[in-house]
């Protein structure tokens, strides 16, 4: 059974799969985002280095980012077939447009229940 | 002979001809992904609807006010995200001792996946120990579902000065913050009790005699799903 890590794509390999090496990189990685996102809530903010409303995207792109690594390595999904990969995946498209949605819908709510602010 | 076989007989090999799963995992594996598929949708209605609120709030309680002590210590201010980032570790590295188990269950070597799975245990009693040290400080500043402190204790835990919407929306985060982290630490919970009754059989030597641990990979998905959960509560109700 190869352990190798040349072939990233997914699926078809059989063998491709979590090393030693690779669970310690994935943590690492995950580490390393956390301490980003402390760096800035309690170094960049409150030093005026960044606003709070330009703090917020960032912080989540760094959570979808964490989120990615621990879906791909740690439960393995970037090594399974496509098949698998696409039926977890695209029902979750469903819960972004529902984020979008309801978004939007607050905002209206705000204008509604608080016109003059 | 490949001219005899018309074409309605021929045998298809795509994923989906049939015959075989087009996933190609094992039935309790794919059932435990589905599984966390719908769990994945409760948390999120859970979460859209804290965002939905406090979208539609003029104020909000902030929370680096709410969340700066460190509960089991002296330390009762001006340490914002220290303890939840403890947390945050504890249940990162509870992760990574799970994901080594299901590597040593790879290689059949029974006593690395015991210890690796009693390892994840500890991260998960640690967790949930502070997460009980947690909300009893809480409680004891006055937060509860339906409870916030009185109106002389709630100017602490804003940036802008009180309102009548501050009460409201004081409400909503006690209610929101309570619901959420204890669905969450349930599922921790359910986990660490899986966790538990996994480690003694691999003890008994179950799946030794079975010829293979995929159970530890089937509970592994679950125990990385808490931690997933774990990063969402953790960016929008601590950092956000």
């Amino acid at each position: 059974m190869s352990t190798e890590p040349t072939h990233i794509h997914a699926g078809e390999e059989h063998g491709d799969t979590m090393t030693k090496g690779r669970i310690v990189k994935v943590a690492l990685i995950l580490s390393a985002i956390t301490c980003i996102e402390f760096f800035i809530a309690l170094y960049l903010v409150p030093h005026g280095k960044m606003t709070y409303h330009s703090a917020n995207p960032v912080y989540i792109v760094l959570t979808l980012a964490k989120a990615f690594y621990i879906v791909a390595f740690f439960m393995h999904l970037k090594f399974e077939k496509i098949t698998l990969i696409y039926a977890i995946v695209v029902p979750t498209l469903f819960i972004i447009g529902l984020i979008l949605v309801l978004t939007n819908e607050s905002h209206h709510w705000f204008d509604v229940w608080h016109p003059l602010s | 002979m490949s001219t005899a076989v018309s074409e309605i007989d021929e045998v298809k090999t795509t994923p989906w001809a049939g015959g075989r799963s087009p996933f190609s995992v094992e039935y309790g594996k794919l059932m435990m992904w589905f599984f966390l598929l719908s769990d994945a949708f409760t948390f999120s209605s859970l979460l859209i609807s804290y965002g939905a609120l406090r979208f539609s709030a003029t104020t909000w309680p902030a929370a680096d006010k709410v969340f700066q002590s460190i509960p089991g210590t002296s330390v009762n201010e001006g340490a914002p995200l220290v303890f939840v980032g403890i947390m945050t570790f504890i249940l990162i590295l509870s992760s990574v001792t799970m994901v080594l188990a299901v590597e040593a269950g790879h290689r059949m070597a029974k006593k690395e996946v015991t210890w690796w799975m009693i390892a994840t245990v500890i991260g998960g009693f640690m967790f949930l120990g502070c997460q009980a040290l947690e909300w009893t400080h809480l409680h004891g500043e006055g937060f509860w579902w339906g409870h916030i402190p009185d109106a002389e204790k709630l100017k602490e835990f804003f940036n802008d000065p009180i309102t009548a919407a501050s009460s409201v929306s004081t409400h909503q985060f006690a209610n929101l913050f309570f619901t959420i982290t204890g669905f969450h630490g349930f599922h921790v919970f359910t986990g660490v009790i899986i966790n538990i009754i996994i480690t003694i059989n691999v003890l008994l030597g179950t799946y030794e005699k079975r010829g293979s641990y995929l159970m530890i990979e089937k509970v592994g998905l679950y125990w990385h799903f808490v931690d997933l959960v774990w990063v969402f509560v953790f960016t929008f109700f601590y950092l956000v």
